[in-house]
């Protein structure tokens, strides 16, 4: 049973307005993966491989973290790499020697970069030999910015951790699965994919434990150690809008079935997730729709401020869809909705619901702008004076200085958002600009622009 | 290959960046992957800057590397041209776009018949140069372009202004402090009676850069970016250029009398040395300072100074020279300026270490064990780690050393601001020594447990599960968390707090 034949994409087509534009637009390079996932899989270590111009990058986008002794570093290549001069083999296998003996960690990620793609460096061929050679697991990624963006970075190092077998734990495992327990219901072993914060997986894990339905696995575990067994048939679920070639990785090398859901980000999202889930599983989801309104009662006084405020997405994190149909549920009216990359098959469910959200609160559905031009949304931002625009670090201030509302996308990537628990958080960040400038009016709005 | 987990020193294109959008109405656009951009966010978050950054890039994808880049660049320049009409667009390599091998020039060209701005390729060698050295190279090719083209059309004027004139050339974005610098040495140009002929490139159009000859000579006051073009100007109109800067009344002393020396030269009868003596011994403040009681406390103290070489070499000077404190090793990460760094500040250390590897930075401060460290955000880090009090001098620096505040470097307020800088950072570490020997501020425990809900005898338990979260939580809020979470399963009359609970009371309490 695939669960993403259930999405028709003819009859999507019609209602919700693709376009696509030219891709200049601001958004940060996959390696940032890296920021989170070093911290979360607590075994690991990342060796970003690429130039001066890749470390400045992470140096100056993950701020304060350089300096807590990250389990990151870079491994710089010279001229003489380039040029071919040095051995690949030889190199990485003096720093990855290196790396094992400060920080003995369990693997090493190696992340591929734009320089080891246009330079053809075989990093695939050269990790399994290495690997054999300094007894280390070696996961390679191309998290390079000439084919994604930003968050689509832990896309690639999931995909490539989802292909990798975990014999040691098998029986165990097994063993797990197959023992009784009240507290669930017998089913096929779910496993979830998408790297959140402990505290969300433990949040996620008791929302579904509550509908007798067991969390085999995540991927990414805490540690590499701990990865989960993934069987042939088992079922999978993401928790993130941008991880489709994860989920591709899973149907397709591993043989799990997929459960296309809309995310759990938002109490609606969460509770379509559940309900998604519950309902591949044949259960009757039990107390979902007082648990939704109880949290949107939670959430009243931040709806009471951005009800009927319009917002602009700009795009560059792929969380776009899932935030504006939450938004538009608290009754926000959504302009523009760009991203990076749009899978309409992987976001099928939450493209419905997003349709499904806008019909129900009778407004139209806004258009996805699929990589989309920054000067062009410039433009249209001042023709449309939206309330709110949510936009990376790089136009914020320049549009705070016109007079326009903004919010960093980027903290939406690294606050807990996902779950009924988080869903004031995404409110929280989202008003804080509306809240701060009410308490600023009294010194007008007046534009602040120096006229260079 | 290199191992390396930080750099004091950007790649190339970030410099030519740099330059590029320091001037005015000049548009940079980078030949970059998705990503590269990330200029624009340094520019606009550090310097909070109110304008968009004219930076924008050309996207480098799997279709560029399959086909070449073809139209895309050329439309890319025309386009901006069109929508922002720039007098100057820069087109900026980047590494990945270098190893590419694409014919950058020939884009130029063919784009440059069809715009009204002109066009320029940045010349810089992404594999060999850095940020400083590039900017250097930049900030040169683009006044010489500008000169040459004055000549080709005769519009170059080469008189001197008749009032002694100066340019300033070093006024640039995310440099360290620069603003306020520049602003100093604006007041002391008007305090010498020189005019200001322009100050380059921050805030300058392109268009003026044909007036530099007019000025009777230029002023470098930072090491790494400028001196490439003061000396090409000495070169083509043997325009004298002053490089000492003026950081520490001793320097700035120096500095004064170079530039009487220059104006006698052109027969303008100046003597500045009543004013420097003045402003030495009553305006500015650090001499009498450093002669001060307070400061005797401050003698033979082991300091270590690190950061880019103008701003070390001043550094290292003003600690020896004008504060008699004791510098036992003095390095710059500007390996490339090495012959002049050890010339400078040789005989005023112990030791000098030239380096761009922070570890052995870090490693060496922790050798020494100094009283006080000047260095960079890195070196503040380390001084951290280590309880050692830090000022920090130079670049890399993080948003808190682009202050809102007038904090110039330069200059005789610059030599109140250092001595302010350096005293604070010693009076830090001597009262933490003191409150250490007496046994820190409270001498009594705090009771935390008499702002808890229950006192120790809660009869609320935690279980494992519920413990482990808890100790994950940041410590600044984790009491308030424990409380909380307490108070509502008392409420809720349970006895075990578990996970469920926990997200139960933080759902209750939001």
């Amino acid at each position: 049973m695939n669960q993403i034949k259930h999405v028709d994409n003819n009859d999507l087509k019609e209602k919700i307005n693709f376009e696509c534009e030219t891709g200049n637009y601001h958004t940060f390079c996959p390696i940032s993966c890296v920021a989170w996932l070093y911290q979360k899989i607590e075994d690991s270590f990342f060796l970003v491989i690429g130039t001066k111009t890749c470390g400045y990058f992470l140096q100056n986008a993950l701020g304060v973290m350089i300096f807590a002794e990250p389990r990151y570093a870079m491994a710089e290549l010279e001229e003489g790499d380039i040029s071919a001069q040095l051995s690949d083999y030889e190199e990485l296998k003096r720093l990855c020697l290196q790396v094992k003996r400060d920080r003995n960690p369990s693997v090493i990620f190696w992340i591929g970069t734009c320089t080891t793609e246009i330079i053809k460096m075989d990093l695939e061929g050269i990790a399994p030999k290495l690997e054999a050679e300094i007894s280390l697991p070696i996961v390679v990624a191309r998290a390079n910015g000439l084919d994604y963006a930003f968050t689509q970075g832990e896309d690639t190092v999931l995909a490539a951790l989802a292909q990798r077998p975990n014999a040691k734990q098998l029986e165990t495992q097994l063993e797990k699965v197959i023992s009784h327990d009240k507290d669930y219901v017998k089913h096929v072993p779910l496993i979830l994919f998408g790297s959140i914060p402990d505290p969300v997986v433990n949040q996620l894990t008791l929302e579904l434990k509550k509908q007798g339905i067991r969390v085999s696995g995540w991927l990414p575990s805490k540690r590499y150690t701990e990865l989960p067994l993934i069987n042939e048939g088992n079922y999978v679920c993401g928790v993130n809008p941008y991880l489709s070639r994860t989920a591709t990785t899973l149907m397709r090398r591993r043989k799990c079935k997929l459960i296309g859901a809309p995310f759990p980000i938002g109490p609606d999202g969460t509770r379509a997730w559940l309900e998604k889930i519950c309902s591949v599983f044949c259960i009757e989801p039990k107390g979902l729709q007082q648990r939704e309104d109880e949290i949107w009662e939670k959430l009243k006084y931040y709806v009471s401020l951005i009800d009927g405020k319009s917002v602009f997405f700009m795009g560059d994190n792929l969380l776009e869809i899932s935030l504006a149909r939450f938004l538009i549920r608290s009754g926000m009216i959504v302009f523009e909705i760009g991203i990076p990359y749009m899978d309409k098959r992987y976001q099928g469910a939450e493209l419905q619901l997003l349709q499904k959200t806008c019909k129900e609160k009778n407004i139209p559905i806004p258009i996805i702008i699929e990589k989309p031009d920054n000067y062009n949304q410039v433009d249209r931002i001042r023709d449309m004076k939206p309330d709110l625009v949510i936009t990376g670090m790089a136009h914020a201030n320049p549009l705070e200085a016109r007079g326009i509302n903004t919010k960093w996308s980027v903290e939406f990537t690294f606050a807990q958002i996902h779950g009924f628990t988080n869903a004031i958080e995404v409110l929280e960040l989202v008003t804080r600009p509306l809240r701060r400038n009410q308490k600023l009016e009294k010194i007008g709005s007046q534009r602040y622009t120096d006229r260079r | 290959m290199k191992l390396a987990y930080w750099m004091y020193a950007g790649p190339a294109h970030i410099g030519t960046l740099r330059i590029a959008s320091s001037f005015k109405n000049v548009h940079a656009i980078m030949h970059a992957p998705l990503g590269d951009d990330y200029f624009n966010v340094m520019r606009s978050m550090l310097e909070r800057k109110r304008d968009f950054t004219a930076v924008t890039a050309s996207v480098v994808d799997r279709h560029v590397l399959a086909r070449g880049s073809q139209e895309k660049v050329v439309n890319n320049i025309s386009r901006k041209d069109k929508e922002e009409k720039p007098d100057l667009v820069v087109l900026t390599p980047t590494c990945t776009s270098s190893i590419l091998q694409e014919d950058l020039q020939n884009f130029v060209n063919r784009a440059s018949i069809e715009t009204q701005a002109d066009v320029l390729l940045a010349d810089v060698n992404h594999y060999r140069v850095n940020e400083m050295q590039a900017a250097d190279r930049t900030l040169e090719q683009i006044v010489q372009f500008y000169i040459k083209k004055a000549q080709k059309t005769k519009q170059l004027d080469t008189t001197k202004t008749i009032e002694p004139s100066v340019n300033i050339i070093g006024s640039f974005n995310l440099a360290f402090h620069n603003q306020h610098d520049i602003a100093e040495l604006k007041r002391l140009m008007s305090d010498l009676n020189i005019k200001i002929n322009s100050i380059i490139p921050e805030g300058a159009s392109v268009q003026e850069l044909k007036n530099l000859p007019k000025a009777w000579f230029n002023i470098v006051p930072y090491r790494e970016i400028g001196l490439l073009t003061a000396e090409y100007l000495k070169d083509e109109f043997d325009m004298p250029f002053i490089d000492t800067t003026p950081m520490g009344v001793v320097e700035t002393a120096n500095c004064i009398r170079k530039i009487q020396y220059i104006l006698n030269d052109n027969k303008a009868d100046v003597n500045f040395e009543k004013y420097i003596d003045i402003q030495t011994r009553f305006v500015s403040q650090s001499a009498w300072f450093s002669r001060s009681i307070d400061c005797q406390n401050l003698t033979g103290k082991k300091a270590i100074v690190f950061g880019d070489s103008t701003h070390a070499a001043a550094m290292t000077k003003i600690l020896t020279k004008e504060m008699g404190i004791n510098v036992v090793w003095a390095g710059t990460y500007c390996k490339y300026d090495k012959s002049w760094f050890e010339k400078e500040v040789g005989d005023l250390c112990d030791e000098i270490v030239i380096t761009d590897d922070h570890n052995l930075i870090g490693d060496l401060i922790a050798k020494v064990e100094p009283a006080v460290i000047f260095g960079t955000q890195m070196e503040r880090h380390v001084a951290k780690r280590l309880n050692i009090p830090c000022g920090v001098i130079s670049a890399p620096v993080h948003i808190q050393n682009f202050p809102l505040s007038y904090r110039p470097f330069l200059g005789y307020e610059g030599a109140n601001q250092i001595a302010d800088l350096i005293y604070n950072s010693f009076t830090l570490g001597m009262e933490d020594h003191l409150l250490e020997i007496f046994g820190g501020h409270d001498t009594k425990e705090v009771l935390s447990a008499g702002l808890s809900v229950n006192s120790q005898d809660s009869e609320i338990k935690w279980n494992l599960e519920s413990q482990a979260e808890l100790t994950k939580i940041p410590g600044f809020i984790r009491g308030k968390i424990k409380r909380n979470t307490e108070k509502f399963a008392q409420e809720q009359k349970m006895e075990i707090i578990t996970l469920e609970i926990m997200y139960a009371a933080k759902e209750a309490a939001a």
